[in-house]
C-alpha cells in the first residue's frame, strides 16, 4: 500500500464532486451509485440524478460491497429503448410526411462506479453485448477491500481479492493496482482432498439451509438471462421452493453451470445470501478445473481472450482426459 | 411462576425431548442460527434472532395437499396428513411469536379455515424467550410488542444463573406439568428486575418511537403513491428473502405434480416479488 493513497473521506468526496460536475455538464443523466442508509452499515446500490442528492446521500466507505455492473443491464436498456421508441415514430411519422422533422432521439448516459472486480463483471457484461457501452461512463474507484455487514469485519472475498486492477473504465479515480496472487483456490483445494462422503455432508449440510429465495441468481451479473430455466412453470420448474434438499443442489449446481466460464469470482451470491452458504466455492470450483483444463482464464479480465466454454481448439483436453484425471484422482471422484 | 438452574437447562431438554419433538435455535455451521431438533449434545444458541422465522413450523415451505390416484376411470383421493405429533418450540421471540397471531387471523380465524396450518398450531407447544440484548434495528416497541416480557404458551427468562418460566395457556400448564420434577416455585424478582432493564435498553433504540400516525385508511393511498418507492425499487433485485424470513408472509402457491400415474397436489411458498405471482390475479398474457 502505497503512502500517499488516498483515504477513504478524500475518495468518497472526489466522486461527489466528480458526479455533480458530469450531471451538471450534462454529460451523464443518472448516477449509480451506493446510497447512505439508516446505519454506516447498510449501504445500498441507488440510482442518483440530481447533484443534490448526491453531495447528501451518496456514499463510498468499507461497506459499500454491492457489485453494481448487472443494474446496467436494465438500464442502458431502459435507454436503449427510449432511443428505439423515437426512431420508430420518426420513422413513422416520415411515411405519413415525407417532409415531417425528426424529433431528436433522447441522449441518456448513466455513469456507474466500479471498484476493480466489479469491472470484470463490468467487461463480462459487455462482453456478451449484455451492457450498451455507449450508454454508460464508468468510473474506476479505488478499494481496499469492503466489510461484511454481518460480521462487520473485511469480507472473505475481499481476504482473497484476485485483482486491484481495474478492466475497462472511462476515468481513474487514484491510482490502478494490479492481478494479485490470490489464495483464492485454498477452501477449493481442501474440499477437493476431502472423501467424497466427507465432501457430499459438507455440502448437503450447506445447501439444505436454501430456502430459494433466488438472491444468488438475482444479483448474479453472470446471470442476465431473459427467461431463466428456473422460472418455467411449464417445465413444471418455477423458481418456487423445492420440494426436497436434492432440489436444492439441483438448482446450484445447475446454476454454477449456466456461469461457469462467465463467473468473474465477485462473490455477490454468497454476499446476498441470507442463509450464508458459500456458494462462491461452487462457482471457484469451476474456474480451478477450468483452468487446469483449459489454461489459466479469467473471465472479464479483457475483451478478446474467448472463453474457453465457448471455444475448441484440437490442445482441448478431451472429455477422456477429464475422466482419467477424475479417476486418477479418486478423492477428487463424482 | 417457576425457575430451574441455567446449568440444567439440558436435563429439562431431555426431559421434554424424550417425550415430544423438541426444537431449539441452534448456531449452524455459517454462524447464523436456525430451529434444529433437539438430540443429546444439541446446544442452545444464544443468537439475538434465527434467520428463518419459526412461522416454518405451521407454514412449511412444501407441504402435500392431495394426491389423486387413477384407476382406471375412477379417480381416488388421498389425504397425505399423518396424524401430527405434539411438539415443542423453545425459545422464540417475542416478535416472531406476536406474529403467528397474525397469520392465524387469516388461515383460522376467517372461514375457511386452513385446516393443513390450525393442526400445525394446535399440536404446537410455543416456549418463548425474553430478549435481554436487542439490537440497534429492532422496534418491536412500536408495534407495542415487549421483548421482555413475550407471549406464547410459555414465557421464559434467562436471568441470574437460572431460567423462570411462566404458564399462559393450558398447553403451558402441561408443559411445566411434564417438567415439575425439575421445576420449583419461585418469585419473579430477578426476571422483573431483568425487564426493567432490558425495557430501558429497549426505550433508547432508534426505531422503537416512529410516528405511525402517518399510516392507516385513508393516508395510505399517499404513501403508496410516494417518490420514496421510486428511490427504494430502481435497485431492488426482487429476489424473495424478504418475503421468505418474514414472519407474517403467508401467500403459496398450489402445484400439481404428476407421478405417472396420479397427481400430487402440493403447496409451497409464493413471493409477491416473483414474475408469475402478479398473473394470479392477471391471468397469462393475451396472444
Amino acid at each position: 500500500m502505497q503512502d500517499d493513497k488516498l483515504s477513504t473521506a478524500a475518495v468518497r468526496d472526489t466522486l461527489v464532486s466528480r458526479a455533480s460536475a458530469l450531471l451538471k455538464e450534462g454529460k451523464v443523466q443518472i448516477v449509480l451509485g451506493w446510497r447512505k442508509g439508516l446505519f454506516d452499515y447498510d449501504v445500498t446500490p441507488s440510482l442518483f440524478t440530481t447533484a443534490e442528492d448526491i453531495e447528501r446521500n451518496f456514499v463510498y466507505n468499507e461497506w459499500c460491497g454491492a457489485n453494481l455492473s448487472k443494474y446496467l443491464v436494465k438500464e442502458t436498456r431502459r435507454i436503449e429503448t427510449a432511443k428505439d421508441t423515437v426512431r420508430t415514430n420518426n420513422k413513422m411519422a416520415k411515411a405519413k410526411n415525407p417532409d415531417a422533422a425528426d424529433a431528436p432521439e433522447p441522449q441518456t448516459k448513466i455513469l456507474v462506479f466500479l471498484k476493480p472486480c466489479d469491472t470484470y463483471s463490468f467487461t463480462e457484461l459487455l462482453k456478451e453485448h449484455r451492457i450498451s457501452r455507449d450508454d454508460v461512463y464508468a468510473v474506476g474507484v479505488p478499494c481496499d477491500g469492503m466489510k461484511d455487514p454481518e460480521k462487520k469485519d473485511i469480507s472473505e472475498r475481499c481476504t482473497v481479492c484476485k485483482s486491484k486492477k481495474h478492466v475497462t473504465y472511462d476515468e481513474l479515480v487514484g491510482e490502478d493496482g494490479a492481478v494479485q496472487d490470490s489464495k483464492r483456490f485454498d477452501m477449493v483445494e481442501k474440499l477437493e482432498a476431502m472423501p467424497a462422503e466427507e465432501r457430499f455432508a459438507f455440502w448437503q449440510g450447506e445447501l439444505s439451509r436454501c430456502i430459494r429465495c433466488n438472491a444468488c441468481r438475482d444479483i448474479c451479473p453472470a446471470c442476465t438471462c431473459e427467461h431463466c430455466i428456473f422460472d418455467n412453470p411449464n417445465s413444471g420448474a418455477s423458481q418456487k421452493v423445492a420440494a426436497d434438499d436434492f432440489e436444492e443442489s439441483m438448482y446450484h449446481i445447475i446454476r454454477a453451470w449456466h456461469v461457469a466460464g462467465r463467473c468473474t469470482d465477485c462473490g455477490e451470491c454468497s454476499r446476498v445470501c441470507p442463509q450464508n452458504i458459500p456458494l462462491h466455492l461452487l462457482n471457484r470450483k469451476f474456474i480451478k478445473d477450468i483452468n487446469e483444463l483449459y489454461g489459466p482464464y479469467t473471465a472479464g479480465s479483457d475483451m478478446e481472450t474467448k472463453p474457453p466454454m465457448l471455444t475448441w481448439t484440437k490442445d482441448d483436453a478431451e472429455p477422456n482426459v477429464v475422466y482419467t484425471r477424475d479417476k486418477a484422482d479418486t478423492q477428487g471422484g463424482r | 411462576m417457576y425457575s430451574l438452574p441455567l446449568d440444567k437447562l439440558d436435563t429439562l431438554f431431555e426431559t421434554i425431548g424424550s417425550k415430544e419433538p423438541l426444537y431449539v435455535p441452534v448456531d449452524n455451521s455459517s454462524g447464523k442460527a436456525d430451529f434444529q431438533r433437539w438430540s443429546k449434545g444439541t446446544v442452545m444458541s444464544r443468537a439475538l434472532k434465527t434467520v428463518r422465522s419459526a412461522k416454518d413450523f405451521f407454514f412449511p415451505k412444501t407441504e402435500n395437499l392431495v394426491n389423486f390416484k387413477m384407476n382406471g376411470k375412477k379417480i381416488e383421493l388421498e389425504d397425505p396428513r399423518k396424524e401430527m405429533e405434539d411438539f415443542v418450540v423453545f425459545g422464540v421471540r417475542a416478535c416472531d411469536a406476536a406474529s403467528f397471531a397474525i397469520v392465524d387471523d387469516v388461515y383460522i380465524n376467517m372461514k375457511p379455515v386452513d385446516t393443513y396450518y390450525k393442526n400445525r398450531r394446535d399440536h404446537a407447544t410455543v416456549v418463548t424467550l425474553a430478549c435481554t440484548d436487542p439490537a440497534q434495528t429492532c422496534f418491536c416497541k412500536l408495534y407495542n410488542i415487549d421483548a421482555a416480557d413475550p407471549r406464547g404458551d410459555v414465557s421464559a427468562w434467562i436471568a441470574g444463573g437460572s431460567v423462570y418460566f411462566q404458564p399462559n395457556t393450558d398447553k403451558g400448564k402441561k408443559f411445566i406439568a411434564g417438567a415439575d420434577t425439575l421445576l420449583k416455585e419461585s418469585g419473579s424478582d430477578t426476571v422483573e428486575a431483568q425487564q426493567q432493564a432490558t425495557r430501558e435498553k429497549i426505550a433508547a433504540l432508534p426505531f422503537v418511537n416512529l410516528d405511525l400516525s402517518t399510516y392507516g385508511g385513508e393516508k395510505m393511498l399517499a404513501l403508496f403513491n410516494s417518490k420514496v418507492w421510486d428511490d427504494l425499487s430502481g435497485t431492488c433485485l426482487g429476489c424473495g428473502t424478504c418475503t421468505y424470513v418474514c414472519p407474517t408472509c403467508m401467500c403459496f402457491d398450489v402445484r400439481n405434480f404428476d407421478t405417472g400415474n396420479g397427481i400430487k397436489q402440493y403447496r409451497c411458498w409464493d413471493s409477491c416479488m416473483y414474475s408469475d405471482f402478479p398473473k394470479n390475479g392477471r391471468g397469462p398474457i393475451p396472444a
